[in-house]
């Protein structure tokens, strides 16, 4: 098993977001997250990736067989961890080229590997580039400076593609895409899936995983996992909304 | 030598060295230079050396530089080996380069040059008898002895300096650089004057650099006056890189006539105490001025930027942008006064002030100020002081990055904002590798880190291998 989650409680400034979630993640599996706003579906990504804001009060999360909780943010993403943003973050002044090529480097430090010469390193960049039909242009800016909410979200899948994670969660990555940046961005994931690596897919519309078909789909409700089931969840959330979740919550309430 | 600053020394040990020495120092003088001497002389012994008691230095204390001793030097240095000084490093240095040791000019063979063009460029102390009428019109003009004590001790003392003059229409085809090195055995309290005339129409890109080869305490307080004529350019650098037991006051006194341009960038890279005074003054329609500052102080390095422009007359536009890290212990005052004249409408003005504090223990007095007399003016000014963005943090090291890998990247795009700006390529490329290397910091190894610079090798100095520019 790739990942495995075990009753996880996370709370921030006191306030507790995820109230005990249990999710297990296999090599070659695409898991969808669904859930209403709110609900804590970027809490669950943030915890995963190591935000330090976050406080874990119980559970345990298991990564290639090591306490993913003990390892810094950077160790995780070392260890193949990769977070589209929900809002990824502009950093005025750091080209996306020196990003890369910083980051790759010190994967592969990591790794034990010699960094990439500035050669290899360029051609990696036009290869990936290429997969998401991201423009030189954008390429030579600065970190998301000035983009537009969907050069944003391609941009954050360009980065995945750069660093070919082991885990990868997208977190809302379909949102403010046109028709066509959303078949490229899918194309994209489609194109680096392999037997080897697993996906978390956070979303709100069925739409994507048309796109992206998902092995599992999971409603996130109030801080924990209430429904699982295939991709025929994502079609019956689509139809009916949330509001029938939200009653058989509170009849299990009533009941409990 | 002519004397020795003790200790905690006071007003009165300059004010006896200056009549002691009179005869000597204004030995070159036209008659007028000696009255604004005596008359400085005289307002020192009025005010004495600022406190912290003044509002002006009201968090900038000398009382450390001042308990050092030091010597002063009224007379050059015989037999310099030049060569030896600049470490031959420095490329054509008869032409471009203009190079100063101990505040005293110095040249392989001549100390003053004419060129082709009309261009004169060398030791003031020799320009004051080749062009005295020439030195006349400006020197003293723009300096203000009557209310800056460091000023008028300069104006007392100084022996000689830089001179550049710049005809009318003339463009200068290469940046001018001076490299004001101190190298001495003993601690070294110096006073070098610098006149830097542009005449109408012309244009000159000046490098100005201040750095020490050693780590001898020193105490240097220089005083430039720069005049720009109607329609003249002037793209000025103040480069900074002085040992942690150097004092350094440097008032740049600018005066700009009609329709002038100026762009001047101060770029602090180390130094005990800095002090920048620099003082701007509109003295004619449609000028413009953009001053930019960058400091990066760690230890118990001091720097303080006092800027001041004086909007005295209409259609003036001036910018300010000074961004800072403080590291360490260490501290920084910004000061920013725009002053808009009453008659000064359709003034544009801005000033900006960002910091960056990296340490509990590093302060900052950020104080932009605009004073305005009338209401036809577009004024902003805005001040900043806060960590590296924690976000920024997060997902340069969601992507892989180490804490110090990602901190590095993040001051040097936050630095890089004002080096941008930059307009000589070649200088460019050097400064940011200074930046890059000066952020390293205890991180010597080039090869572990992330700012990729054009020229690892380098040691940080500033020499720039001028044939490039
Ligand atoms: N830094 C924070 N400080 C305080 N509360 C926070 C913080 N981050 C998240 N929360 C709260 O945690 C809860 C879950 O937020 P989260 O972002 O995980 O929701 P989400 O399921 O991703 O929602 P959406 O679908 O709108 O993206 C919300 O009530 C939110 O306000
Ligand atoms: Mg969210």
């Amino acid at each position: 098993m790739l990942l495995s989650i075990k009753n996880l409680h996370a709370s921030i400034n006191g306030k507790e977001i995820l109230k005990g979630i249990t999710l297990d993640v296999n090599q070659g599996e695409v898991h969808a997250i669904m859930g209403p706003n709110g609900t804590g579906k970027s809490t669950l990504a943030s915890v995963i990736a190591g935000r330090e804001v976050f406080d874990v009060t119980a559970g345990e999360v298991i990564y290639k067989g090591k306490n993913l909780l003990k390892l810094a943010v950077e160790e995780r993403a070392r260890e193949g961890i990769f977070l589209g943003f929900q809002y990824p973050v502009e950093i005025p002044g750091v080209s996306i080229t020196n990003f890369m090529r910083t980051a790759v480097n010190e994967i592969r430090k990591y790794k034990g590997l010699d960094p990439l010469g500035g050669g290899a390193f360029l051609k990696l960049m036009e290869e990936k580039k290429k997969l998401v039909e991201l423009t030189s242009n954008l390429a030579n800016r600065s970190v998301n400076e000035g983009f537009s909410g969907g050069e944003k979200k391609k941009n954050e899948i360009f980065q995945m593609a750069m660093l070919e994670p082991t885990l990868a969660i997208l977190d809302e990555t379909d949102s403010g895409l046109d028709i066509d940046a959303l078949r490229v961005v899918a194309n994209g994931v489609n194109k680096l899936r392999t037997k080897d690596n697993a996906f978390m897919v956070i979303t709100h519309y069925q739409r994507l995983l048309d796109y992206i078909v998902p092995d599992f789909v999971h409603v996130l409700f109030e801080g924990r996992i209430v429904k699982s089931g295939t991709k025929e969840l994502a079609l019956e959330l689509e139809e009916k909304g949330y509001d029938w979740i939200r009653k058989e919550q509170e009849g299990k309430g009533i009941a409990g | 030598m002519e004397g020795v600053l003790k200790q905690n020394s006071t007003k009165e040990f300059f004010t006896g060295l200056y009549r002691e020495h009179r005869a000597a120092i204004t030995a070159g003088d036209y008659p007028a230079l000696t009255i604004q001497r005596d008359n400085a002389i005289r307002r020192f012994e009025e005010s004495g050396f600022p406190t912290t008691k003044l509002e002006a230095w009201k968090n900038t204390d000398l009382k450390e530089s001042f308990s050092k001793e030091y010597d002063i030097v009224l007379e050059p240095e015989q037999g310099v080996d030049v060569q030896k000084v600049f470490r031959c490093n420095i490329p054509h240095l008869d032409t471009a380069i203009m190079g100063q040791l101990n505040g005293w000019y110095v040249s392989k063979d001549v100390p003053l040059m004419e060129l082709g063009n009309g261009i004169i460029m060398g030791s003031l102390a020799e320009a004051l008898k080749k062009y005295p009428a020439l030195i006349e019109a400006h020197l003293g003009k723009y300096a203000d002895s009557n209310t800056d004590a460091f000023t008028a001790l300069n104006t007392a003392f100084f022996r000689d300096g830089v001179f550049i003059y710049v005809p009318d229409n003339v463009k200068s085809p290469k940046p001018v650089q001076i490299i004001n090195v101190i190298h001495h055995d003993r601690n070294l309290f110096l006073q070098s004057r610098n006149l830097i005339v542009l005449g109408k129409n012309s244009r000159l890109s000046l490098v100005h650099c201040d750095d020490s080869y050693n780590h001898q305490p020193s105490f240097s307080n220089v005083v430039t006056e720069i005049y720009l004529g109607e329609h003249a350019s002037l793209d000025h650098y103040k480069l900074q890189n002085l040992n942690n037991a150097s004092t350094l006051i440097s008032s740049v006194y600018f005066q700009m006539d009609t329709a002038a341009q100026l762009e001047s960038h101060y770029i602090s890279l180390n130094g005990g105490l800095l002090r920048n005074n620099v003082r701007q003054r509109f003295n004619g329609p449609h000028g413009d001025t953009k001053i930019y500052g960058i400091y990066l102080m760690d230890a118990r390095q001091h720097i303080d930027n006092q800027v001041f422009i004086d909007h005295a007359f209409p259609d003036c536009t001036s910018g300010e942008l000074f961004k800072g890290i403080l590291d360490e212990h260490s501290s920084g005052v910004f000061n920013g006064h725009v002053l808009v004249e009453r008659n000064a409408v359709r003034t544009n003005a801005y000033q900006s002030n960002k910091n960056i504090l990296l340490t509990e223990t590093a302060k900052v007095n950020s104080k932009p100020f605009l004073e305005i007399y009338n209401d036809d003016v577009k004024c902003s000014h805005g001040s900043t002081t806060g960590q590296l963005d924690q976000d920024a943090m997060y997902y340069l090291r969601q992507r892989g990055i180490g804490e110090e890998s990602a901190r590095m990247l993040l001051m040097y795009a936050y630095a890089d904002e004002v080096i941008s700006k930059i307009a000589i390529d070649p200088l460019r490329l050097r400064i940011e590798d200074m930046v890059k290397k000066r952020l390293q910091g205890e991180l010597q190894i080039c090869e572990a880190c992330v700012l990729h610079c054009n020229t690892p090798e380098q040691p940080m100095e500033f020499v720039i291998d001028m044939t490039k520019l």
